[in-house]
């Protein structure tokens, strides 16, 4: 469990990192934190020839108010910043809610928001979450800046829109309307373990207490956070009774994942688990929502 | 009952140095000139080698030399047979043991095929992917069952059969009982223990000295007075040129008395080769592949019961997965057959065991070493039959405990150890009735869970009953001195693995001769040191070495008191013993140190005869093992829509004899619990119908971390053996046994409205989500 040997190189400023990145194009690999890219190095299941350290790229890890009433986080950001964030407990209650969930403290002081959402593990909590709060992501090139809506930038099983010369530089996550509940909820076989499923859900009321927006997102159930879209049919316009909650859920849990079997679980029973965190989340939410 | 350190809750002397990092693991040892070894292990399960192309690897810069079997030449043996299969009648027994690396077939994922040796482990690594060999798959054999079916491919082709061994063992007349038994319960059960894991992998370094004509070996094992005997052997050298150092390990459990290991046997010999120090460290992934595992069993079992629950008999006929090769005998599937009988006083019994060979890793054991198998089938049995009679699970146990008067009770069936499995001693009900009283059995039954079922909760109770075979021979030995500092010295041959031996040992000293145990120093391991004996494996340290030690500890004594005696003029009778001093009745002392110096004098004469110093060297040998027992119980909580199941208490009642130190016996039964949780709800080892392990990584293979396992009471019953002076049994595994029996009669019980009866283990969500839905459409029709 050695990995090849390769090049090391430690850019100071994004500048300097994404000319590297230029340079070596595919070859190279921004490491952040390390927890994912380090293992799969040392299975070599990852074998890159130059590895460029954002660890002392300072300018890339902040998380600042947004104008918008969001928040800006820095690509590297740890995962514990952001779990301790007062920023974010008071304007993104539902990532928030969800850090803690991210394996165990030891991987939350390494590992890095830019990280989890460029490796794109399907059943990783930031992906999902940043898709539910309808997130954007800057990436960066020597070729300029761009932002994508993090519903085109997560394409499939490990795979994202960056190009291999770009890397990610900031998440801009605009804060949840008024009259909305949150909440997220996952299950793991272990504590800390990666869930077997996730599931984020937003819920916005009207003054009359019907269902104005329904944001319901899985993770660990498809190829990248899977959006529903059965559960807005279901539940928009309707009051949320219980009934409502459960057939958005259920319908969501059968049209809208796609979900594999391995041997923690069948896709039969991750399939049963999303509709049981759905109605779950959605439930939590709506109360949430009525308390507001 | 206690003495003044026998007993005592001492704290650990091997602390200091494992807790500020100071203690030497086998990976710690660096030195110069050291190369670096890693292996090329086969990817498939079954298959046949057509070639091997090394040329690439060996013309990379800073490999050392890249071996495959032939290169070996007659170096290449199959492994010695660890163990030998017992004296019973009509048995079946193939030998078929490990190779050193792989020649013509691979007959499991991991096995060893080359053996690459570099500058660095990264360079060796990076060589293992020059190099090309090729295989031609053959269909491998996965499924125990299947592999008996008569157009099976074979992992060994010239035996014709997969079958390793056949076992058939009786007491009294099974079908006699049946015909006069009120009820008969017969079912399938099918249970799987996983693998050690370990917290350090294996590891060897081994040094040849050509000036000294001396090799030093490091070794994670558990025997190395054995690892020491055999290697001097193989590799022509004497004994005397070999010192085998067993340093401090990070657990072992069972699979590192397993011996030899493809790469105990390659590496000396490669530094034998090379004149140079050659280190293997094991890897995580390796571990997985070809660190031994234990793995299942499936069971036909059948109980005949009076109406009343008294049992008439049992028969069983089962299946056991040895892997690949069989070096250790039968040791696991003779302990599942053995210790089924339990606490329990059986008339008659008719056990057959088949052994089959897979393509998979090897199995030998791992903590509780087959003894889960047969506890789980017994107990689910009885489970069974109480609730099929109306009788309380309890009250079913108690009925067919064997009574206190019954002891030694023969249970008529060949054990481990070659001999009869004779019970020293037993007292099982105080167990019982302690364990009911601290998990409140009456009152949670009664009040809590109807309380909790109410509210909606699914809480249920598991409470099961147990024993251990322990302490088996040989035997063991130690030497015991009074250094001329004060100090005292205890070598013993058994390797220590976390077993707080420098602990325990030195307290069985330190009550004889009175001296503070942290001045006392313990050596295990190091043939060096002490040469004689077997190794750590079935609970047995405290039991054999530590009667060997109390026996050298008290020759010391004697020999104190008479040097003392010579000094003071005083009769020995008149003499005491105390922290470091012996004093005459009118006052005046000695220091141990001062009569050391006097014991060995270096002007004058002494008699004839005198053997200087304060030392002795004594074994132990029991003719039969002791037998530990227990009763474990625990309540859970399921939630039926996730499927998750959480302890929420644990209960552990122990008796495991004379307790040298509580603090040790509690840490031991809190692990092996640990384990226990895993082999219930975690750990599982997957193999596909290719022979592939998909479970080889912690992300698969789920250790229960500390968030997993809950807090665990523990109560002690004290029933000496009187097999041995110390009367100790041992308490090796007790903790890790009956776990899953008890996870899994509580997981019933907290579902009893599905009406489950879950016949395996491990359990895992999945699994339950399937058990509850065909329960679902079996309750629908
Ligand atoms: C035992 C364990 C349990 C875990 N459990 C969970 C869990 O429950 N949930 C969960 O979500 N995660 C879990 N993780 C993963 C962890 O959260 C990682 O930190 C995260 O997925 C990757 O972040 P990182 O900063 O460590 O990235 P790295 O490992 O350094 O990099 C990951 C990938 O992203 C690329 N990359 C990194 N930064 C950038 C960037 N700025 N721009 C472009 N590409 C970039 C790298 O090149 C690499 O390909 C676990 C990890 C471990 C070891």
């Amino acid at each position: 469990m050695k990995p090849p040997a390769f090049k090391y190189l430690a850019p100071t400023t994004v500048d300097e990192a994404v000319a590297y990145l230029a340079e070596y194009g595919y070859d190279a690999k921004p490491l952040a934190g390390g927890q994912s890219l380090i293992p799969t190095m040392n299975f070599r299941l990852a074998q890159p020839a130059v590895l460029v350290d954002l660890n002392r790229v300072q300018e890339l890890s902040y998380i600042r108010p947004a104008e918008d009433g969001g928040v800006l986080i820095g690509a590297m950001t740890r995962h514990v910043q952001v779990e301790r964030s007062d920023l974010v407990a008071q304007r993104l209650p539902l990532l928030h809610e969800t850090v803690p969930f991210i394996a165990h403290p030891q991987i939350r002081n390494r590992g890095t928001y830019g990280g989890s959402i460029s490796h794109a593990d399907p059943a990783a909590e930031l992906p999902a979450i940043t898709v539910a709060h309808r997130g954007r992501v800057q990436l960066r090139s020597t070729r300029g800046s761009r932002w994508v809506p993090a519903e085109e930038f997560f394409l499939g099983l490990f795979t994202t829109a960056l190009e291999p010369d770009e890397m990610v530089v900031e998440i801009a996550l605009p804060a949840l309307p008024p009259r909305t509940g949150w909440a997220f909820d996952e299950f793991s076989r272990r504590h800390g373990d990666f869930a077997l499923v996730g599931v984020a859900a937003a819920v916005t009321l009207s003054a009359q207490g019907r269902v104005d927006e329904v944001r319901l997102v899985f993770m660990g159930v498809g190829d990248r956070p899977m959006t529903s879209a059965a559960a807005p049919a279901v539940l928009v316009g309707q009051e949320p009774s219980d009934e409502a909650l459960e057939e958005a859920a259920q319908r969501a849990a059968q049209e809208d994942i796609d979900p594999f079997g391995d041997v923690h679980a069948s896709a039969a029973f991750r399939r049963h688990l999303a509709s049981v965190l759905a109605k779950r989340v959605l439930t939590r939410a709506v109360e949430r929502a009525q308390a507001r | 009952m206690a003495g003044r350190y026998f007993g005592q809750p001492i704290r650990r002397n091997e602390d200091p140095a494992l807790l500020t990092g100071q203690a030497l693991f086998t990976d710690d040892v660096h030195l110069p000139g050291m190369v670096h070894v890693a292996f090329l292990r086969s990817d498939y399960a079954h298959a046949r080698i057509r070639s091997i192309d090394v040329s690439r690897a060996l013309e990379r810069p800073g490999v050392i030399g890249v071996y495959t079997a032939e290169d070996l030449g007659d170096y290449w043996q199959p492994g010695p047979l660890l163990v030998p299969p017992p004296p019973v009648e009509d048995i079946i027994f193939h030998q078929r043991t490990q190779v050193p690396l792989a020649k013509g077939k691979v007959r499991h994922v991991g096995e060893p095929v080359v053996m690459v040796v570099a500058e660095s482990r990264y360079i060796a690594e990076d060589a293992l992917e020059d190099i090309f060999v090729d295989y031609e798959p053959l269909p491998p054999v996965v499924d125990i069952e299947k592999a008996l079916e008569p157009d099976a491919p074979l992992v060994h082709e010239d035996l014709g059969t997969n079958l390793a061994a056949r076992v058939v063992q009786r007491k009294g007349d099974y079908e006699a009982a049946k015909a006069k038994a009120d009820v008969v319960i017969s079912r399938r059960f099918y249970y799987d223990h996983g693998l050690a894991a370990a917290m350090e992998n294996r590891g060897i370094v081994a040094h040849w000295d050509p000036k000294m004509q001396y090799m030093t070996i490091w070794d994670t094992t558990q025997a190395p007075v054995v690892i020491r005997n055999g290697l001097a052997r193989m590799l022509g050298l004497s004994e005397s040129q070999v010192r085998v150092i067993a340093p401090f390990i990070g657990g072992a459990f069972g699979p590192k008395i397993m011996m030899f290991y493809p790469e105990e046997v390659l590496i000396p010999w490669l530094s034998l080769k090379l004149k140079r120090p050659v280190k293997w460290i094991e890897d995580r992934r390796e571990n997985f592949f070809a660190t031994t595992h234990e793995r299942y069993q499936v069971h036909y079992a059948e109980i005949a019961l009076t109406r009343d629950g008294r049992i008439l008999g049992v028969k069983d006929r089962f299946y056991h997965d040895t892997g690949a090769y069989d070096p250790y005998g039968l040791t696991v599937p003779i302990n599942s057959q053995c210790t089924l009988l339990g606490p329990y006083d059986i008339p008659a019994y008719h056990s057959e065991m088949n052994v089959v060979f897979t393509n998979k890793t090897i199995v030998t054991p791992y903590r509780g070493a087959g003894r889960q198998h047969g506890v789980f089938v017994m107990e689910r049995l009885l489970d069974i039959a109480a609730k099929e009679l109306g009788i309380d699970r309890t009250e079913i146990r108690r009925r067919n405990f064997i009574p206190p008067d019954k002891f030694p009770y023969n249970n008529e069936v060949i054990y481990q150890d070659f001999v009869p499995l004779v019970y020293d001693s037993g007292n099982y009900e105080p167990a019982l009735e302690l364990a009911k009283k601290l998990i409140d059995y009456d009152r949670f039954l009664k009040e809590e869970q109807p309380r909790l079922r109410a509210e909606g909760k699914h809480v249920g109770l598991g409470i099961v009953a147990y024993v251990e075979g322990t302490g088996i021979g040989p035997y063991e030995g130690a030497r015991v001195q009074v250094e001329t500092t004060g100090k005292v010295n205890v070598a013993t041959g058994v390797g220590t693995q976390g077993q707080s031996h420098f602990t325990s040992f030195a307290q069985i000293v330190a009550e004889q001769l009175d001296v503070d145990v942290r001045n006392i120093r313990v050596v295990t391991g190091d043939t060096a040191e002490f040469h004689w004996g077997t190794g750590t494996f079935a609970s047995r340290g405290a039991v054999v070495a530590g009667n060997a030690i109390h026996a050298a500890a008290k020759k010391v004594r004697e020999k104190v008191l008479q040097k003392a005696s010579e000094e003071f003029g005083v009769p020995p009778e008149e003499l005491e013993l105390r922290n470091g001093y012996v004093y005459t009745q009118d006052g005046r002392s000695i220091s141990l140190a001062d009569l050391a110096v006097k014991a060995n004098p270096l002007r004058g004469a002494v008699k004839p005869g005198t053997e200087p110093g304060l030392e002795a060297t004594m074994y132990f040998g029991p003719e039969r093992g002791a037998t530990a027992s227990g009763v474990h119980a625990m309540i859970v909580e399921v939630d039926p829509e996730l499927m998750d199941v959480k302890i929420r208490k644990y209960v552990v009642v122990h008796d495991c004899g004379k307790v040298i130190n509580p603090l040790v016996v509690e840490g031991q039964i809190h692990g092996g619990v640990a384990q226990g949780v895993g082999n219930s709800f975690y750990e599982e080892i997957v193999y596909n119908e290719d022979g592939q392990l998909l479970t080889a990584s912690f992300m698969d293979y789920l250790l229960p971390t500390a968030m997993e396992v809950p807090p665990i009471e523990v109560g002690h019953v004290e029933t000496p053996s009187p097999w041995n002076e110390l009367g100790t049994k041992g308490a090796g595994e007790a903790g890790a046994i009956p776990t899953a029996a008890a996870f899994v009669q509580a997981v019933e019980d907290a579902l009893a409205d599905y009406d489950l009866e879950i016949l395996e283990a491990p359990l895992s969500p999945n699994r339950l989500f399937e058990l509850l839905k065909e329960a679902k459409q079996k309750k629908e029709g």
